[in-house]
């Protein structure tokens, strides 16, 4: 199960002659680190690495302010049209996501007053090729949303009520009573946030056509591409897209299985 | 009757919308469609609004160049004699068949196996799930090297045995196969917690009583844990299939497609007719017929399991 990866990374520090032979040399007694300063040379792989990390950070701040903001309202307070958004909320996750990829291009492309467009929405790139074109879709999933009405459900409605007798304003509710309390549910919609931030391709390869705004996943694909036989450098560059959510997993470890059991049993 | 008696009663009463809307209940109101304007504002602009836009497109020649035209039902009767529409659903269909199953299979046995309370069986979950993390491409990455022909790992391995493995993705009988290698790599551990979780929800005693009554390990399983999982089952089946349809990262990176068109996939051939060929109007017909096909394979999902305890 962790073979590829044992292997990966034993290839990105051999030697190039190391790599190709038979039989299979298990521990190199020789190793060097030239693929990876060649993958850092060839493409700008440091710009991708920090393009994905913003994107992918602001996507999880996004989520957890704006998912949770709308969890508390759908779960704690009452207006009218309640059921029937929130259900067309869930019905949206059922949406492959192919279906709304070319008219949400197009929606971004001829966004008015930005990126040299008009007020109707023409002459310029719109949001293309900026980091909201990736951000902006995902900013407030359904599924964050979902989630964080599910946890704020089980909190105790008696906290707001005597809240909201002393005279608390409804945000300082949410923000100094209810929010605080969700923070397990925060930390496991952030760990899955920034992990489909991270891991995305489609999208940022259809809105992203500036090698300079590429993300980590789109440089390793074009170098696998431009390089085909120049494994060395391209499991030096998997290392290095694989490695952060490795990290992350490992300090995380309990709030990634518990929000795929979590998911499972919702 | 008045919020503080309401409230002495502790009756869950909806003291705020009781006889029209009290100025607390509107007040409340207000704030709850502040509370929602960022997501519901971005879930219009970016959900909503695009299905609408998908079905219009899909009625006309847009190709960003020109100007666009209505073409009614034309970009659909045009798929009808499209040949690689058809090579492409036929790939995808291969695909279907062999991840799903197979990972459900992969999955519970997975779960299974380690639902114990031994020592050390946390880190073997997480062995497991750890390739969840990589994306698409890192993997599509890693296995190119792996599934390479003459010095890749598998080969070698095979070769250590006497057996002469094939060319993986260079062969278009095997491309598709190595793909769904590769995602079930992937995918299996993720799955496998959530059957752990259904597992542990089956209660012990039942387990008991049948062996009580005789029963062995074949018919505990098929008597007892497979009907209680269906719930979970069903889940993964459908996350599952909804997933696998839409293919696109590994057949992207690891065969472009090929080799000659057997790995190309739907949502690929998507891709190319509306950002790189840029017909969206035709891409759009394609993307309703795909999701149509999810759609229609969704229902029969849940007809099968219109009978199981959970509705």
């Amino acid at each position: 199960m962790v073979l590829p990866f044992y292997w990966s990374l034993m290839t990105s520090i051999k030697y190039n002659e190391d790599i190709f032979t038979y039989p299979i040399n298990w521990f190199p007694t020789r190793i060097t680190f030239e693929h990876y300063i060649s993958v850092f040379i060839i493409i700008p792989f440091a710009r991708y690495f920090w393009n994905s990390s913003f994107m992918a950070s602001m996507g999880v701040l996004a989520n957890l302010f704006f998912g949770s903001l709308a969890g508390y309202a759908f779960a704690k307070l009452r207006f009218r049209g309640q059921n029937g958004l929130f259900k067309m909320l869930l019905a949206s996750m059922m949406v492959p996501g192919v279906v709304v990829m070319i008219p949400a291009f197009l929606i971004l492309k001829n966004f008015p007053l930005v990126g040299g467009n008009n007020i109707f929405g023409s002459g310029g790139r719109g949001f293309i090729n900026t980091y909201w074109a990736v951000i902006l879709p995902g900013a407030a999933g359904a599924f964050a949303v979902f989630l964080m009405r599910q946890f704020f459900l089980t909190l105790p409605n008696e906290l707001g009520e005597s809240a909201r007798i002393e005279g608390c304003g409804e945000f300082r509710i949410f923000w100094d009573i209810y929010f605080p309390l969700v923070k397990p549910a925060l930390a496991v919609l952030a760990i899955f946030t920034f992990q489909a931030g991270w891991n995305q391709f489609l999208w940022p390869i259809i809105v992203l056509n500036d090698p300079k705004m590429s993300t980590i996943q789109m440089g390793l694909q074009a170098f696998s591409y431009a390089h085909r036989a120049d494994y060395g450098p391209m499991m030096a560059g998997s290392v290095v897209a694989i490695l952060p959510m490795l990290v992350l997993f490992i300090y995380a470890q309990k709030y990634f299985l518990k929000g795929i059991a979590f998911s499972g049993i919702k | 009757m008045r919020v503080s008696e309401a409230l002495a009663k502790g009756s869950k009463v909806d003291v705020y919308h009781k006889k029209g809307i009290s100025r607390l209940g509107r007040h409340q109101e207000r704030m709850a469609y502040i509370f929602i304007a960022p997501a519901m504002l971005l879930f219009f602009i970016f959900v909503v609004y695009p299905i609408f836009k998908a079905v219009i497109l899909s009625c006309t020649n847009y190709d960003i160049i020109s100007r666009s035209e209505w073409v009614g039902l034309e970009n659909y009767k045009r798929l009808l004699h499209d040949n690689l529409f058809f090579i492409t659903l036929k790939n995808i269909l291969y695909y279907v068949s062999m991840a799903v199953p197979t990972g459900i299979v992969i999955s519970l046995g997975l779960a299974m196996i380690l639902n114990r309370k031994k020592p050390g069986m946390k880190t073997f979950r997480a062995i497991y799930y750890i390739p969840m993390l990589t994306s698409g491409v890192a993997a599509s990455v890693v296995w190119l090297w792996l599934l390479n022909p003459e010095y890749g790992l598998v080969n070698q391995l095979l070769r250590n045995i006497g057996i002469i493995g094939p060319t993986w993705l260079a062969d278009s009988s095997t491309a598709m196969f190595a793909i769904v290698i590769v995602t079930l790599w992937q995918g299996v551990g993720g799955n496998m917690i959530i059957y752990l979780a259904g597992l542990q929800g089956i209660p012990g005693y039942l387990y008991e009583s049948a062996v009580l009554d005789g029963a062995n390990r074949w018919q505990s399983f098929w008597h007892i844990t497979w009907p209680m999982l269906r719930p979970t089952t069903f889940f993964v089946s459908i996350i599952l299939m909804i997933g696998a349809f839409q293919l696109f990262d590994q057949a992207y990176v690891m065969t472009e497609g090929g080799p000659a068109n057997a790995t190309k996939t739907v949502v690929y051939y998507i891709y190319e007719t509306g950002f790189e060929e840029l017909k969206m109007g035709y891409a759009s017909a394609q993307a309703f017929v795909l999701f149509m096909i999810i759609l229609a394979f969704s229902l029969v999902n849940i007809w099968i399991n219109r009978e199981s305890s959970m509705w």
